[in-house]
């Protein structure tokens, strides 16, 4: 399994897109490697620094809708190739949360009123969050105090994780 | 209880359940381009598992990027059409026969009411017109549609938006969904299926079926979807003619792909088109839109005329109609992009290109191209483009560029003037 551990990087608006993700100039790379520069190079969001914040956050917090838009699998890759394994928001994109599973990485969904208290608490902080997807829970770290969130997730979606993703777990069973 | 077109299509493909209420679901077909399939095709072989679950239910275009313009997208190409011949793919459109996808697999006969399709593609809620389930997907699902012909989807809700009334005149298809898209946001139909129905869709052609269904993704739906009917066989004539007797044979075998009446929706919605007027985007979502009248005046560098949900030969007669016997506006770079050969050809013999032509378009091989900043039409930072395309999204069409998503004959009227016009208004 990935790494689901780390710092969090707080991006604070709605319908992120994948074009923000990462743009199509760069969808003629045939690695997944070649993306890793990249990641939300078009996101204009204040307080982001597409330079600074990629390289030492491991986890994103955001709010609905995040990775609308385009298909492309680009999107979980940019983040798998910045070692961002987990995204945890409100809501997400069909496509862009079925990519991020079958990729063998997490996109947790978490009720409003919780996002919105996880901004409050956390999003000025320095932040740390791991994921026990065994008991599905989400442990949030900052100024020493540790908080922790359920969450839930299909034995399906914790299945294609474990197996690192679909084409292993499809190519095996069917 | 009744079932929704998507239920009884899921009924009738899945193969497997999984917790959480997940179908794997039996694929009809699998199309697949030059952006996304690469990545999975080079995956596959690294594994050793280059394999085609059917080499007829497999359908491939180089599309995007067409002729290459790098050494980059050459590859991509190349990488397509090495394992299209490698494996026999039967339908493979290459330099020549090439075009939108979204455009040739209809026109080929390809997507069918029932059907189940999947692309590396968002935009595949276009073939929903035929009554197809039809989603878009990413590579790792690609592969496994390539490799095994299933795919996994939670059995989506449906929301059915039934379009009546009036249209108004030089109101089109492209004006209704974004309209409804404007009602619905863009996360309004996550994981759920768009039903479209009532009597405006059933009075449309498959053309405009497709540029409504087009936009699904744009409110989030993992497809739009319209009933099978008349015109449905009428246009798939050509390819089922040897399958049924009769037209009236195929409609009456269609006609299970329709919901039943009592039939249960997350929501229904009815969606009055007689006061729909025309409209275009602002800023960056698609669903911020404005009346091209509170807009009249906003200035544009670029006027884009394509794509998989406006670049079809209807489309090309409502731009020419507003073009004919005028010129481009001497600040603007008018370029129009015919989605596939067969429109390409028809536009020609049409004489529709040479109206184009004489306007001073310029005039494309059919690609995706500008669209999504690809190629042929690239905007500069700070650059406005009126677009027939679906996705406004900062930096889309180019890197600080900006586009206003609109009708063709809104973007031909921009084209003529410099700003933003009312068509009607082009004397």
């Amino acid at each position: 399994m990935k790494n689901f551990k780390g710092k969090v990087l707080f991006l604070d608006r709605s319908d992120i897109n994948t074009d923000e993700i990462i743009p199509a100039r760069y969808l003629t790379e045939v690695t997944k490697e070649a993306l890793k520069p990249f990641l939300l190079e078009d996101l204009e969001l204040d307080g982001f620094n597409q330079k600074s914040d990629i390289v030492e956050n491991s986890v994103i917090i955001t709010r609905d809708n995040f990775g609308c838009g385009s298909s492309r699998e680009h999107a979980p890759w940019a983040l798998e190739m910045n070692d961002i394994n987990v995204v945890i928001a409100e809501g997400f994109a069909r496509i862009f949360r079925q990519n991020m599973y079958n990729c063998g990485m997490l996109a947790i969904s978490l009720k409003k009123n919780v996002i919105d208290q996880i901004f409050e608490k956390y999003s000025t902080k320095t932040t740390t969050v791991s994921v026990d997807l065994t008991k599905s829970i989400i442990s949030i770290e900052a100024d020493g105090k540790t908080e922790e969130i359920p969450f839930s997730i299909s034995e399906f979606d914790k299945d294609l994780v474990k197996a690192g993703g679909w084409l292993n777990f499809a190519d095996e069973k069917y | 209880m009744g079932k929704t077109i998507a239920e009884k299509i899921f009924e009738a493909h899945t193969v497997d359940t999984q917790s959480g209420g997940i179908s794997v679901l039996k694929l009809d077909a699998v199309f697949c381009h030059e952006i996304t399939t690469p990545v999975a095709i080079n995956d596959l072989v690294s594994k050793g598992k280059d394999r085609v679950f059917d080499n007829t239910k497999i359908k491939a275009v180089v599309d995007h990027v067409t002729p290459s313009k790098d050494s980059k997208t050459a590859e991509q190409a190349k990488i397509l059409r090495d394992w299209a011949r490698r494996h026999d793919i039967k339908d493979f459109f290459d330099i020549g026969k090439n075009g939108v996808c979204h455009a040739i697999f209809p026109e080929n006969g390809f997507s069918r009411p029932g059907y189940t399709i999947i692309m590396g593609d968002s935009h595949t809620c276009t073939h929903g017109a035929f009554g197809a389930f039809a989603a878009g997907v990413g590579t790792t699902d690609l592969q496994v549609g390539i490799l095994k012909g299933i795919c996994t989807f939670k059995t989506p809700e449906t929301i059915k938006i039934n379009v009546t009334g009036q249209k108004q005149e030089g109101v089109y298809a492209k004006d209704i969904i974004l309209s409804i898209i404007k009602l619905l946001t863009v996360n309004g139909a996550t994981n759920k299926v768009i039903e479209f129905t009532g009597n405006v869709i059933s009075q449309m052609t498959m053309e405009e079926r497709m540029t409504v269904c087009n936009m699904a993704i744009e409110a989030g739906g993992t497809v739009g979807i319209c009933y099978p009917d008349m015109t449905t066989v009428e246009y798939l004539w050509p390819f089922i003619k040897e399958e049924f007797k009769t037209k009236e044979d195929a409609l009456k075998d269609y006609s299970k792909w329709i919901s039943d009446s009592d039939a249960t929706y997350a929501q229904v919605i009815e969606f009055d088109a007689s006061k729909v007027v025309p409209v275009a985007t602002v800023g960056f979502k698609p669903d911020q839109v404005e009346t091209i009248e509170s807009l009249k005046g906003t200035k544009v560098d670029q006027v884009y005329i394509g794509s998989c949900t406006n670049g079809r030969i209807e489309d090309l007669r409502e731009a020419a109609a507003v073009i004919k016997g005028k010129k481009v506006n001497k600040f603007v770079r008018a370029i129009v992009s015919p989605a596939s050969p067969k429109t390409y050809n028809m536009a020609l013999k049409e004489g529709l290109l040479e109206i184009f032509d004489e306007a001073g378009f310029c005039v494309t091989n059919p690609t995706c191209g500008a669209c999504l900043g690809m190629s042929n039409g690239v905007l500069a930072n700070g650059e406005v483009c009126a677009s027939t395309t679906n996705r406004n999204f900062a930096g889309r069409m180019g890197k600080g560029g900006m586009v206003h998503l609109m009708s063709p004959a809104s973007a031909a009227a921009a084209a003529i003037t410099g700003t933003i016009t009312l068509a009607k208004e082009i004397k």
